[in-house]
């Protein structure tokens, strides 16, 4: 076990993070060229969306996941930032197919459905909460912050996960198993996290 | 106009077609020119409006007796039996009984209905159903007078319908309307679209047509039809009440609780077409809005 967990870390360590960069592009890619040549079904904005903001939560758990894998021995650490930053991305980008796409720019509808909505509302929590976590995702910012205040702010990633999980679960009609089971996996990883508490290092 | 033509002969094939399929809808035309629901009438109740595709209509389906994306009823719904099929109409009817589907339609007025179609999701799209009135079915079937609404149940066959073996819904689907909503000319029962028999995703072999209420009104697959002197429960209303009311009618005013109901995406309208206006009664307004004269529609939604 503990020799496996070595060879994966040793695999881990050659390989460059921009792999990670170019690899998390991919499926965008993949989506502005399927919509380009009508491949997305008859209903071509909700696949775009519904992609997009999936995507954006999938990078977003990954990233979690870093953290309690270590704990047993994993670390992928150095792949941390390109996970959470594409993460962003994917929501950003989940977010402006909400409002060129799907509500076509009336704004006067987006604005009603911000205050009005519990679903919006919690989308953009989300969106919300990891606006800073992009902005301080570069070295500079982390020796601007120190680790300990860094690492705090750092934390809305679960507010964000958290957000997204419930926007999903209550944004479909009856109760489907796929966003219960996001929304089973984010309260899993908080979990883990308050009863193994990060230790702060000095 | 019973000219003989389908749409399939006024609408561009390849729109709806694929290759394959139009070399085998050729030879099929040679071979039996005249398919069972070819040259029905039109109506003056169709709207103007482009029909969407063949093929946006038949792969994007809530049909949850075949899953609950909307692909897995094109997916899954070949698997369903349609031949035979019978209706039970029982209730308050003076011929109750259970009908052959062939009796039922035995001198049915089959007429082209190119109605808009408005989903609870805040979808749309306008679709060419063939059908005929359900007021000529319930007079044949003979409405006695303290009869005031109509319960639909579609077909429980879990072993053809692989949903139903979650508890996705309480099985079976139901539905309901008020009598007058039912005697209603524009409320048909729809065994066709494009001028072909119903797709099975889209509720073969006979499928109800409320074009001014929400999508999910309008139940397929029906195998029994009551007439009752009180309000019958209905599938998404016993799911959710507060969400979905017994009418249902679309009102771009009174709003989902999750969602507004303002506006509607046109399906097929293309990714950067934006939203259109949501019509009071979905357009149907001038036809059916005497039918509740007097009520508050935001508290009976």
């Amino acid at each position: 076990m503990v020799l496996a967990l070595d060879r994966i870390n040793s695999l881990a360590r050659r390989i460059p993070t921009g792999v990670v960069w170019v690899g998390a592009m991919i499926p965008f890619v993949w989506l502005v060229w399927a919509a380009a040549t009508n491949r997305l079904g008859a209903d071509p904005v909700k696949a775009i969306e519904l992609r997009l903001g999936l995507w954006g939560l999938q990078f977003l758990l990954a990233s979690l996941c870093i953290t309690p894998l270590r704990k047993i021995g994993l670390n992928l650490l150095r792949f941390r930032r390109a996970l959470g930053v594409m993460a962003f991305f994917y929501i950003a980008m989940h977010f402006l197919a909400w409002v060129v796409l799907d509500m076509g720019l009336r704004w006067d509808e987006i604005l009603r459905d911000l205050y009005k909505r519990p679903y919006i509302i919690l989308g953009m929590v989300g969106l919300l909460a990891m606006l800073p976590l992009a902005v301080t995702s570069t070295h500079a910012a982390i020796r601007r912050l120190g680790a300990a205040r860094w690492r705090r702010l750092h934390q809305l990633a679960y507010v964000a996960a958290a957000a997204g999980a419930i926007h999903f679960v209550i944004l479909v009609k009856g109760w489907p198993l796929e966003p219960l089971l996001y929304a089973g996996a984010v309260g899993a990883l908080l979990l883990l996290r308050l009863r193994v508490p990060h230790k702060v290092r000095t | 106009m019973t000219l003989g033509l389908k749409w399939s002969d006024v609408t561009p094939k390849p729109q709806w077609m694929n290759r394959r399929q139009l070399m085998a809808g050729a030879g099929a035309l040679l071979a039996a020119p005249a398919v069972a629901q070819t040259g029905v009438a039109k109506s003056a109740f169709s709207t103007d409006a482009a029909p969407n595709t063949l093929s946006e209509i038949t792969t994007y389906n809530n049909f949850y007796e075949f899953g609950l994306d909307k692909g897995d009823p094109a997916r899954n719904a070949r698997l369903l039996t349609t031949d035979p099929w019978g209706i039970e109409i029982g209730g308050m009817v003076d011929r109750p009984g259970s009908y052959d589907l062939a009796d039922i339609l035995q001198g049915a007025p089959l007429e082209e209905r190119i109605y808009r179609f408005r989903c609870v999701e805040a979808w749309s799209m306008v679709i060419p159903w063939v059908g005929f009135e359900l007021a000529h079915l319930l007079n044949k079937a003979g409405v006695q007078p303290g009869a005031k609404y109509v319960a639909f149940e579609t077909l429980v066959r879990p072993e053809e319908m692989p949903g139903q073996k979650t508890a996705a819904l309480d099985w079976p689907y139901r539905e309901g309307l008020r009598l007058d909503e039912a005697m209603h000319p524009l409320t048909i029962l729809a065994t066709g679209l494009y001028g072909d028999p119903m797709p099975n995703q889209n509720g073969a072999p006979i499928r109800l047509v409320v074009p001014w209420k929400y999508g999910f009104k309008s139940i397929k697959s029906i195998v029994s039809i009551r007439l009752t002197d009180t309000q019958p429960q209905t599938t998404w209303n016993m799911q959710n009440a507060r969400e979905y009311g017994f009418y249902s009618n679309v009102n771009p005013e009174v709003s989902h609780p999750r969602w507004s109901q303002a506006s509607e995406r046109r399906v097929g309208a293309g990714i950067f077409a934006g939203r259109e206006d949501t019509l009071m009664f979905n357009g149907y307004g001038e036809q059916v809005a005497s039918l509740y004269a007097g009520m508050d529609l935001s508290k009976d939604y």
